[in-house]
């Protein structure tokens, strides 16, 4: 690991100003991406910008007809909230499935998603139910966020203080992990609303995206009977040492069944 | 920079590189090497530590997390009576053949004492999957499972005492 300084700013404003004076700085939260990309040389940053001393990104708050998750807020505890657990299970399952107990114990939903690893759990769960990205100076609707690999719609200076999920009616998440690195070789996460239903892939293509012909199918009849003969288009999906595209195709129809299935479970 | 925090019940200030993982300051410049860095890529558990009475992986850990944290590394671990006997998981362990060659053993043991810590009626069930991010490449876990059941019923005994 090359050399950095390192800042641990107190208030978001002193974050975002180091973030933009000081010329290829990094944020760190959890660490649990960055740290390994660091070591592997994959990035060398002159200083990082440290927010776990920043105050109110910490925790999970009951608004009604949404759920706040502050940015800060490591994977075990969105897994072990009561709040989530009985407003959105499918999101708590989702992030117990992530990395490892002592992964979860350090890695925050703002880092996960403003890191957008195209194999990563969050985003699907932020996609599939479009929730809402709280910034420094704005929100975000997730449908404009996530951009492809690697890329968000974060201006350079802005930082994820939390992010807002609507409360479904139901929703699930069902995972074919990587059995190493328990990234998801594909994920999908499914929300029912009163309006309609939103399904979301990760793992299959550069980045997470949404299955539209799904969608209707599921918003017609939620039952995964709806989706088993829908077979995803292998254009732009990933072929890799894990998995070749029709692979994952036919996964993304087989995994988005299951969690059709854990959401009526 | 500076930092200061508390290993294994004593105070401690050193001077550290923020680029310095923890497992690198515990090893190198503090010497306590129990500690194992086995794959270096967050994924064996070799180096898993407590930090403020969690399990992390030191490996994966820079050495600002530390300032005014608490940390406990396998050193730290002591029986009931003093830091010259076996912590209860340790004993059981050593009673069950938990381990072959040991390389992974500092980070089981950690792991193992915070998932019976947290979740004194473990179940079998518990244990494998609370063991998902600590790998061992001799004993097929068979032995460490039964080895983690033990310690924590003989943690639970200890504490009723």
């Amino acid at each position: 690991m090359k050399l950095f300084a390192y800042h641990q700013p107190d208030q978001i404003p002193d974050a975002a100003k180091l973030l933009t004076s000081i010329e290829d700085s990094k944020l760190v939260a959890g660490g649990m991406t960055l740290i390994p990309t660091l070591k592997q040389r994959l990035a060398s940053p002159v200083a990082l910008v440290d927010l776990s001393k920043l105050g109110n990104l910490k925790g999970i708050t009951d608004d009604g007809a949404t759920i706040t998750i502050g940015a800060m807020t490591p994977h075990a505890v969105v897994a072990a909230s009561k709040l989530v657990q009985s407003k959105i299970p499918g999101l708590a399952a989702l992030a117990s499935m992530i990395g490892d107990p002592a992964v979860r114990r350090r890695g925050t939903i703002g880092g996960s998603v403003a890191n957008n690893d195209p194999a990563a759990d969050y985003p699907a769960g932020v996609l599939g139910l479009g929730a809402g990205i709280v910034t420094s100076t704005r929100e975000i609707a997730a449908d404009k966020f996530f951009l492809g690999l690697f890329e968000t719609a974060l201006e350079p200076s802005e930082i994820i203080t939390a992010i807002r999920f609507p409360v479904p009616l139901k929703a699930g998440y069902a995972k074919f992990k990587a059995p190493a690195s328990r990234y998801a070789l594909v994920g999908v996460f499914v929300a029912k609303f009163a309006d309609g239903v939103r399904l979301a892939v990760t793992g299959a293509g550069s980045g997470v995206f949404r299955v539209p012909p799904m969608e209707a199918a599921l918003s017609q009849n939620f039952d995964p009977s709806a989706i088993a003969a829908i077979k995803i288009d292998t254009d732009g999906l990933t072929s890799d040492i894990h998995a070749e595209a029709d692979y994952r195709a036919h996964l993304v129809t087989i995994m988005a069944k299951r969690a059709v299935d854990a959401a009526l479970s | 920079m500076q930092i200061s925090f508390t290993l294994n019940g004593r105070p401690t200030t050193v001077d550290v590189e923020p680029a310095t993982l923890v497992a690198e300051l515990l090893r190198e410049q503090l010497h306590l090497t129990g500690t194992h860095i086995g794959c270096d890529t967050s994924q064996c558990g070799a180096c898993v530590v407590h930090l403020d009475g969690l399990p992390v992986k030191s490996c994966t850990l820079l050495a600002p997390a530390l300032d005014g944290a608490t940390l406990l590394t396998i050193e730290g671990l002591q029986g009931t009576s003093g830091s010259n006997q076996l912590h209860p998981m340790q004993e059981a362990f050593r009673e069950h053949h938990g381990l072959q060659c040991g390389f992974c053993t500092p980070g089981m043991l950690m792991t193992a004492v915070a998932l019976a810590t947290e979740k004194p009626d473990l179940t079998e069930a518990d244990v494998r999957h609370g063991l998902e991010g600590n790998i061992c490449r001799c004993t097929g876990y068979q032995n460490i499972v039964v080895s983690v059941m033990a310690g924590a019923a003989a943690m639970n005994a200890a504490k009723g005492e």
